[in-house]
């Protein structure tokens, strides 16, 4: 009987800090407002989605032309380095005063954030086919644009996903600042709680973000392998 | 110099012994090749001998010294080990690559480089300009001489060499083996050298020991294995041609008669009966004059010989 | 708009100075601590392949985890404040410098590892000698990632009373004063770009000769 207490209350003292997190529940919080979730998500999902977009476009032509010149991809790395380098919160309070709250400030943050990676991993990737690929594409009659679109970047395809797969995190870990900027997102959630002081809000929010990043890291992961799988050369 | 006896070894897991009471002697001074098939085991024994690799049972005599139980960091140091890769440490220079047995044992810096200097002498590297450089810039044939230096720094008795040339290309493989060669005249060193090649085997070695799965098949003098090979396996490996291998053995002037032969091509006296006969295969001549009054050899000679 | 902002940190040097110099601690310890725990682990792990999965499988997720939640997920935990702030902080930089410790401590040629062993150094002393020197420019890579990241971070610290610039950025946002946000926006920026460069010049010093 007595060691039934006994561990009681160790259980009880270690879960001490959880206690609060448990005393108002994130869950039933969750089961009552998933349709605020949802609405967050879905925000979230549209930003970062279309920063992606426009952040991957961008990426190819400059990608490829700093594939092609050695001083374009120094040139593309030291200036995307530098954007990298900024802290999300300041970059997004840079912005102000040149476009204001909203989604369009984020969106340009989470594209200047994206361009390194991209640019960097579309270059090399197109860099690392093998000269004889290209070699045999040209022997066989294909035109410089062909070779481009049919050969060299289906090759590079796992290298840019890679590289897909770490602006996708990125891109979503911004969103969850940008909320502060009134861009929407799973981000207002915690910011919410936050002001309420209200946990469940905080947990829920961040939890779902957390579980957002994971999910698409996951899967880019899974896409990248099956595209290596495919394009073995060796 | 090297006793193996009764020396086992059993990989977990595999179906057969590696190693299966293998009995070996090299004597000092000796170039002992190991060859044999892949899987043979050669390179397994190589690595027991400095204990890289745990024998299951069986004991290794190093110099009258059963090391088998004893502390392996010390064996190795007192051995010199050169692999097909090399494994020179990048980040540091030539210099401090073949200095790194000596500083481990806590020779003196005025000691270690002049030691390093001497060594690269041997190798055929002028210390000068190869002392500060970095192993990236060199070549292939010029890392492995800097690992030859390496392993011999410490001025061990033994040296324990991997396929140390195989990674070289075939020219510039000749070479390093003949200088190596001349090195090892130079110090009588005890060699155990793993190969696969037999033409490696029979020009760099003094007795080759060929195994297969882990058996001792023949120790013997490269002569004597290719003119008594101990059964079929034995003639297989060394191959149908081992009457002409025997051939590069020898010189055309230990065949050779008092005399000359009117007409028929001159030969330097120390080329070697094989390439002798190519001559005279060559230029349809049955005889070849030796130079230097070094006498003539017959085609009626080489078999003679062979006999 | 900048005239506004630097007169501000001319007429409130304290303030300034505080933050400044909180975020800067915040941001230092939570790297040393960071690396204090990930790089020993990382050479250790390297060598246990069995427990290195789990490690790295949870690192590689922590690594996606985007720095507001965790930082957001510990105040109902750890409440507010410099400690909270700086726990958060350190599981942030945990996982960059522990998968480029791991990956570096790997990437050492087992060739040169086995001629080392061969010519007869104890496991210490081919971990001191060799292994280290030749993983040291990947880890120091891994180091200066953390350093970004945690800088970053540092500046969200703000929203769980963690101090720093961030304080001013959130302020100047909230009260819709740009030269206030201005005056923690361009010093964390620089503070960050400053520490990039360092960092860089770093690593290019402690890359051995041979490796061009």
């Amino acid at each position: 009987m007595g060691r039934r207490r006994l561990t009681v209350n160790f259980v009880y003292k270690i879960a001490g800090p959880g206690k609060r997190w448990c005393r108002r529940d994130p869950v039933t919080w969750f089961l009552r407002n998933w349709d605020q979730v949802a609405v967050a998500l879905g925000e979230h999902l549209l930003i970062a989605g279309s920063a992606l977009a426009i952040a991957f476009a961008l990426s190819l032509a400059i990608g490829i032309a700093a594939a092609r010149s050695g001083r374009v991809f120094d040139a593309a790395m030291a200036m995307s380095g530098i954007l990298y380098t900024i802290p999300t919160l300041a970059f997004l309070a840079l912005l102000i005063p040149v476009v204001g709250l909203g989604k369009a400030n984020a969106i340009i943050c989470m594209v200047a954030f994206s361009l390194m990676i991209l640019v960097r991993n579309i270059a090399t990737g197109i860099r690392e086919v093998p000269s004889e690929v290209t070699d045999a594409a040209r022997g066989m009659g294909m035109s410089s644009r062909e070779i481009l679109w049919k050969v060299e970047l289906p090759l590079a395809m796992p290298v840019i996903v890679a590289g897909l797969r770490i602006s996708a995190v990125t891109v979503i870990s911004v969103t969850v600042v940008a909320a502060y900027v009134n861009a929407g997102g799973l981000g207002t959630i915690i910011f919410n709680g936050i002001a309420s002081d209200y946990p469940p809000k905080i947990v829920t929010g961040a939890l779902a973000a957390c579980l957002l990043a994971i999910a698409v890291d996951v899967s880019l992961a899974a896409l990248e392998r099956r595209l290596k799988a495919r394009r073995a050369i060796a | 110099m090297i006793r193996l006896k009764g020396l086992v070894k059993q990989f977990p897991g595999a179906a057969r012994a590696a190693i299966d009471h293998l009995d070996l002697e090299v004597d000092e001074g000796e170039v002992c090749v190991l060859i044999g098939p892949s899987g043979c085991g050669k390179t397994t024994t190589m690595r027991m001998i400095n204990r890289l690799i745990e024998p299951t049972s069986g004991t290794i005599e190093v110099n009258g010294r059963d090391v088998t139980h004893a502390d392996p960091v010390a064996l190795r140091r007192g051995i010199g080990y050169v692999i097909q890769q090399v494994g020179l440490f990048p980040h540091m220079t030539i210099a401090g690559n073949v200095a790194t047995v000596p500083r481990l044992l806590g020779w003196d810096d005025a000691k270690i480089a002049p030691r390093v200097d001497e060594l690269l002498q041997l190798v055929g590297m002028e210390p000068d300009a190869f002392r500060d450089r970095y192993p990236r810039e060199l070549s292939g044939g010029q890392r492995q001489r800097i690992g030859v230096a390496r392993a011999l720094a410490a001025d061990p008795p033994v040296l324990l060499m991997d396929e140390p040339f195989g990674a070289i290309d075939p020219i510039n493989r000749t070479r390093v083996q003949d200088e190596f060669l001349k090195i090892q005249r130079q110090l009588r060193k005890t060699v155990v050298f793993v190969t696969h090649d037999i033409d490696e085997a029979i020009k760099m070695g003094d007795r080759i020991a060929l195994l297969r799965d882990g058996h001792l098949v023949q120790h013997a003098a490269p002569a004597e294995m290719l003119a008594h090979p101990a059964n079929s396996f034995v003639e297989d490996f060394v191959g149908a041609d081992r009457a002409l291998k025997r051939l590069s053995l020898i010189t055309c002037v230990s065949l050779a008669n008092p005399g000359t032969v009117t007409g028929a091509p001159e030969v330097a006296a120390e080329t070697s009966a094989r390439d002798g006969l190519a001559v005279m295969l060559g230029s349809g001549a049955r005889a070849l004059n030796l130079a230097g009054g070094g006498g003539v050899v017959r085609l009626e000679d080489f078999f003679a010989r062979n006999a | 708009m900048f005239a506004s902002a630097w007169q501000y940190i001319v007429e409130h040097p304290d303030r300034f100075g505080a933050a400044l110099w909180r975020h800067i601690s915040l941001s230092a310890a939570a790297l040393l601590i960071a690396a204090a725990i990930a790089i020993p682990l990382g050479i250790w792990l390297a060598r246990r392949t069995r427990y290195a999965l789990v490690a790295i499988n949870a690192a590689n997720v922590g690594r996606t985890l985007p720095s507001l939640a965790v930082l957001a997920l510990v105040m109902p935990l750890l409440g507010t404040g410099f400690a909270p702030a700086l726990f958060a902080l350190t599981l942030l930089a945990l996982p960059p410098i522990l998968i480029n410790t791991y990956a570096a401590v790997r990437q050492v040629d087992a060739d040169v590892i086995d001629a080392a062993r061969g010519m007869g150094m104890t496991q210490r002393e081919s971990t001191r000698l060799i292994v280290v020197p030749l993983a040291v420019p990947v880890i120091a890579a891994g180091v200066r990632i953390a350093a970004i990241q945690v800088i970053s971070g540092a500046v969200l610290a703000a929203y769980i009373g963690g101090g720093g610039l961030g304080d001013f950025i959130t302020a100047g946002i909230a009260m819709m004063q740009i030269s206030l946000l201005l005056v923690g926006a361009i010093p964390a920026t620089l503070l960050a770009i400053g520490t990039d460069f360092a960092f860089g010049r770093l690593q290019r010093a402690l890359t051995p000769r041979g490796l061009g």
